[in-house]
């Protein structure tokens, strides 16, 4: 499978907010989004969802357009988990997983067995089995978003968009994500992700995309996360620091340099 | 040893949020049988509520005067005085509670979940007043009360389509639901101004008081002839509430998550409208201001079943012509003078929704 868009430009009605993107992932491929707020990272997702049109360009999947698929046909071909919230009702996180289904569902069905049980296998998969009849809002963020892949899981997609799956989640539930989506990429699934983590496109990505008000770079992490880029799209210095792991082969971070700040203590962040 | 491993990370993931427990829901065997369990209860209710009343019949009676009435059938110990007594006063009144009951609580669960939030009822959109604006109008100008009935149901779908119309241009696309909460606000309270005028211009003598009286909210008036424009609106749009409630689910989510699960949310938004507002115009045209039912049996049956629409929906709407078919009772029955339905909705719903917010998880609210 190969999901492409092409020279895409989207934006809100007639106000252009991104131009010129084009990017292709294939299955197997994690595609990591990065770029500082305020860049267009939501509105680039929320185009390809198809949740708003296109002004340029196009997308495709194996080289058919997408933009005429129904709502269903879309629901069938890219599962998309959302930054983690919380919904206004108590569901039980089975009742959550399989809400993946609606799009294979008639059109005034109710999910049955068969169903259910595909939510079960997708919770089995991700490893959170035990999770089943819990409430969703009561589980812990960590949970909560593991919960959200496992409905993307459940629709059955071929690439699946990942909106921050790392935000709100402390230390130890981030790389646990972050393994998870490796996982899935192995088994063939595409993956597309934001996050605001240049370290996390060391972990898991094969491509990144360096999203910034004036371009957008593509390319593997080593190309891409370099101290200059950062810099310039982040406006921080940084180093990126290398380390021999041994068996888990070379280890690379981004440290950002702070300094004895020259500005008054209540200087304002700049908003971007 | 992968297994192993996995089963730690498990443990891993849990350990933050090992303090909440399996809640009190039923299980899914006996949650299903409740809402058969619900019908027959609804059923029987209405039979024995038409026992109830000044004149006393047993159950036989009922089903006597029912049958003869409807089927010709004469069975043993029928009385004319019966018939007379079920059909004249009776039997429209235990319907047309029961009906609305059903109506009331099916739309308010509808507008939660269409919402996305367990504090909206059924009139947030401008039903209940526009449909007492166009009651207290045709009362100002002495109709019939059939009249008074369909106008109330005319302007109750008008001012739904007034918000609705005003909130799509408000939007432009984004916020849907935000504008649609807001436009609502801004038409009930045009209609309510509106209402103040025509109680302000209406003769205090005559008019103002027939005015009030049917703002109060009540069933006193309601006679076979009423049924027909209660019922079917009522039963119109109750069968896409039930067919599509499982989309609510989804649309709970929120509306970009529920396209990305597949749900064409505009149509279902757009069919969920129309039918909360037809159900619920319908039931202010023929019974008045009946608060607090849709806001609190949803809550109710969420509590018993849990948020699942596939569920909750069915169990709302017979628990809802349950709760107003008792009440109603109460206040034909146990009064000297017969209380307005609308008070006593309010007096019973309210402190029992304060009980559900005591009582209930914090997630609920």
């Amino acid at each position: 499978m190969i999901f492409e868009a092409h020279d895409v430009a989207c934006g809100y009605g007639d106000i252009r907010i991104l131009e010129h993107i084009s990017l292709t992932v294939e299955s197997g491929e994690i595609f990591c989004l990065l770029g500082p707020n305020g860049v267009g990272k939501t509105t680039l997702f929320k185009s390809m969802l198809g949740f708003l049109p296109l002004i340029e360009g196009g997308i495709s999947i194996d080289g058919a357009d997408i933009s005429h698929w129904s709502v269903k046909k879309k629901a069938r071909t890219i599962g998309y988990a959302p930054q983690v919230h919380t919904p206004p009702f108590p569901f039980t996180v089975i009742d959550v997983v399989t809400m993946g289904r609606t799009a294979y569902l008639g059109t005034v069905a109710s999910p049955g067995k068969r169903d259910e049980e595909i939510a079960e296998e997708a919770l089995d998969r991700l490893g959170i089995a035990y999770l089943r009849d819990r409430i969703y809002t009561e589980i812990s963020g960590g949970e909560r978003q593991m919960v959200l892949v496992a409905r993307a899981l459940t629709q059955e997609p071929q690439i699946l968009i990942m909106d921050e799956p790392t935000a709100n989640l402390d230390f130890g539930n981030q790389v646990r994500v972050l393994q998870q989506v490796n996982r899935l990429a192995k088994q063939g699934m595409a993956i597309i992700m934001t996050t605001h983590f240049p370290d996390h496109a060391f972990l898991c990505s094969s491509k990144v995309g360096l999203l910034q008000k004036d371009s957008f770079v593509i390319g593997d992490a080593q190309t891409v996360v370099t101290e200059g880029n950062l810099r310039h799209a982040y406006n921080v210095d940084v180093r990126i620091i290398e380390e021999d792991g041994g068996e888990v082969g070379l280890l690379k971070s981004c440290v950002p340099i702070v300094r004895e700040c020259p500005c008054k203590a209540n200087d304002t962040v700049v908003a971007v | 040893m992968n297994l192993a491993k996995s089963r730690k990370r498990s443990d891993e993931l849990t350990a933050d949020a090992r303090g909440s427990k399996r809640d009190f829901r039923l299980g899914h065997g006996i949650a299903a049988s409740i809402t058969v369990v619900l019908a027959i209860a609804l059923v029987v209710v209405m039979l024995v509520s038409m026992t109830l009343g000044q004149y006393s019949m047993s159950i036989q009676d009922v089903v006597g005067a029912i049958a003869h009435y409807f089927f010709g059938v004469t069975p043993d110990g029928y009385q004319d005085v019966h018939e007379t007594v079920i059909i004249n006063v009776r039997f429209p009144r235990v319907i047309a509670a029961t009906f609305i009951g059903i109506a009331l609580a099916s739309a308010g669960a509808s507008y939660q979940g269409l919402f996305r939030n367990p504090m909206v009822s059924p009139d947030l959109l401008g039903a209940s007043s526009g449909a007492a604006f166009g009651a207290a109008v045709s009362l100002l100008m002495g109709a019939n009360p059939l009249m008074v009935q369909v106008t109330a149901f005319a302007f109750g779908l008008f001012a739904v389509g007034i918000s609705y119309w005003i909130s799509n241009i408000v939007s432009r696309g984004e916020n849907i639901i935000l504008s649609l909460v807001l436009t609502g606000m801004v038409v009930s309270s045009m209609f309510s101004a509106f209402i103040s005028i025509i109680k302000y211009v209406a003769d205090p003598d005559t008019k103002l008081p027939s005015i009030t009286y049917w703002l109060l909210g009540g069933l006193t008036s309601i006679h076979m002839s009423d049924l027909p424009l209660l019922l079917i609106p009522i039963i119109a749009g109750l069968i896409p509430i039930l067919l599509f409630r499982y989309r609510l689910n989804v649309l709970s989510f929120g509306e970009e998550e529920a396209r990305a699960l597949g749900v064409n949310t505009k149509a279902i938004r757009a069919l969920y409208i129309v039918c909360a507002t037809l159900v619920t115009s319908a039931s202010v045209a023929a019974s008045g201001m009946i608060g607090w039912v849709g806001l609190v049996i949803p809550h109710l049956a969420r509590l018993i079943v849990g948020p699942n629409y596939k569920l909750m929906m069915p169990v709302s709407a017979l628990i809802g012509g349950l709760f107003l078919l008792v009440v109603d009772n109460i206040s034909r029955v146990f009064f000297s003078v017969e209380v307005p339905l609308g008070i006593l909705t309010a007096l019973v719903g309210a402190p029992f929704f304060l009980y559900l917010l005591a009582k209930g998880k914090k997630s609920w609210v």
